[in-house]
């Protein structure tokens, strides 16, 4: 909740600041807690950055810790937890978390097997992957906004914190080129040189309208992991504004208080379908772009 | 919102988990799960069998119960059979029995009846005699009269 010495808008920009580590440029004036300005020296600084200024201002070279440490550390879980039960699965009768993680695994078999058809031992493992995967990242959401960076705050004195790594474009969008990645290595592994008459010949079958085809087609190819990337994050970053931004209601007045509680309860009831369902979207499309690239159309 | 390197950072992690999940997760899983399907199938097959074989012993059990049944009924006719011929075979052992006692109580009689005959004629061979003697006087031989008294006797 904001506190007093803050503005509504320093809360929000402050929930949505990553904790940044990065490349301060040389010559950059680092403003202090006390007000006092330091100029960072010729060769840049590697430093943890204390503001969004100063994050934007490392540009490339830096990297969103919580973001990192909340997906791997998300990403753990998922391994540990379907590696136990990998260990444990037996033909005997299946009980408690073996069945959950049975019938997640068979909901993504049937899944894979409905929509590719090509031989590919990799794609329903990759599609398992991002379907429990995102999913861990977005069920973060529904941890109150306030309670982990605050925790931390007082704990261990870190300033800022975004627990949910689906809120990152940087996240999703680095899943989605992984998976256009894939998608180019199958293409032309399937295709060969078949792929590059396609891009030419698509949807315009005559040699003069080769570059319009190519630029149509190349722009279709790259608006896919755009629209994958994008639209996980954009789903969840509204998301996490929303609550956010009910958050802030609280610090409205007393008489906020139940109207902000109910929109709450309102809203994490709406999320609960929205979480699942961006992550079987972004698993269905990552195996619907890869079956198109293994068949001709 | 800036793209950095945390970019490259989670496409590397979204490889490395890709792989372990490739390697380590998804095929022991799903062999198990295959492995438990096969399992329900065969149990499912064996129990249909067992059904099967069910429906055969109660068929099997029920034409024995009949072919049981026949043949008490065959013993028990049998037995009949057998205590009618006993019972005959009684009666015909205790006609001949009868039969055997009757024909020797006959005999006995008949002998007693010859017996007592010799006695009577003994008896009254004596007393004609001793009419005789008496009416004759005592001028009877009775030695040289045996053979007439005898006859007498004989004819009586």
């Amino acid at each position: 909740m904001a506190g007093s010495t803050q503005t509504v808008s320093e809360y929000i920009t402050h929930h949505l600041t990553n904790l940044t580590y990065g490349k301060l440029p040389g010559g950059f004036e680092r403003r202090g807690e006390d007000g006092a300005i330091t100029t960072v020296g010729d060769g840049g600084a590697w430093v943890m950055a204390n503001g969004a200024t100063e994050a934007s201002a490392m540009g490339f070279s830096a990297i969103h810790v919580d973001s990192m440490m909340w997906s791997i550390g998300l990403g753990i879980i998922f391994c540990w937890l379907f590696r136990r039960v990998a260990k444990k699965a037996e033909t005997g009768v299946p009980s408690g978390m073996v069945n959950a993680v049975e019938m997640i695994v068979e909901f993504v078999d049937s899944t894979v097997r409905d929509t590719f058809h090509g031989q590919n031992k990799m794609i329903a493992p990759l599609a398992l992957t991002i379907f429990v995967w995102v999913l861990l990242m977005n069920l973060m959401d529904l941890v109150p906004i306030d309670l982990v960076p605050k925790v931390l705050e007082i704990v261990a004195g870190v300033h800022f914190q975004k627990i949910v790594p689906s809120t990152d474009p940087n996240i999703t969008l680095g899943m989605a080129v992984g998976v256009f990645i894939l998608m180019l290595y199958y293409s032309v592994k399937i295709k060969g040189v078949g792929f590059l008459r396609e891009l030419s010949f698509t949807p315009f079958n005559h040699w003069a309208f080769i570059p319009v085809n190519l630029f149509m087609e190349i722009v279709g190819l790259l608006a896919k992991p755009f629209s994958l990337g994008l639209r996980l994050f954009g789903n969840l970053y509204a998301g996490e504004m929303i609550f956010i931004l009910i958050a802030a209601l609280f610090s409205a007045g007393v008489g906020w208080m139940i109207p902000a509680g109910l929109l709450q309860v309102a809203w994490g009831i709406f999320h609960l379908l929205v979480i699942p369902l961006q992550a079987f979207i972004f698993m269905v499309l990552t195996i619907v772009y890869l079956s198109m690239a293994y068949e001709d159309h | 919102m800036n793209i950095n390197l945390t970019l490259i950072g989670q496409m590397i992690a979204f490889v490395c988990f890709v792989m372990f999940c490739m390697k380590y997760v998804w095929p022991p899983i799903l062999a198990a799960m295959a492995e438990r399907e096969k399992k329900m199938a065969d149990g499912l097959a064996a129990a249909d069998r067992a059904g099967h074989d069910l429906e055969l012993a109660k068929q099997k059990a029920v034409q024995r119960l009949i072919e049981a049944k026949h043949e008490a009924a065959a013993i028990v006719d049998s037995a009949n059979k057998r205590g009618i011929q006993i019972v005959e075979e009684a009666k015909s052992t205790a006609v001949v029995e009868a039969d055997r006692v009757k024909t020797a109580a006959q005999a006995e009689i008949e002998q007693e009846t010859n017996r007592a005959r010799e006695h009577l004629r003994g008896q009254v061979a004596a007393l004609s005699l001793a009419g005789a003697e008496k009416i004759l006087g005592a001028a009877i031989d009775e030695k040289a009269h045996a053979g007439l008294v005898d006859k007498l006797a004989a004819e009586l």
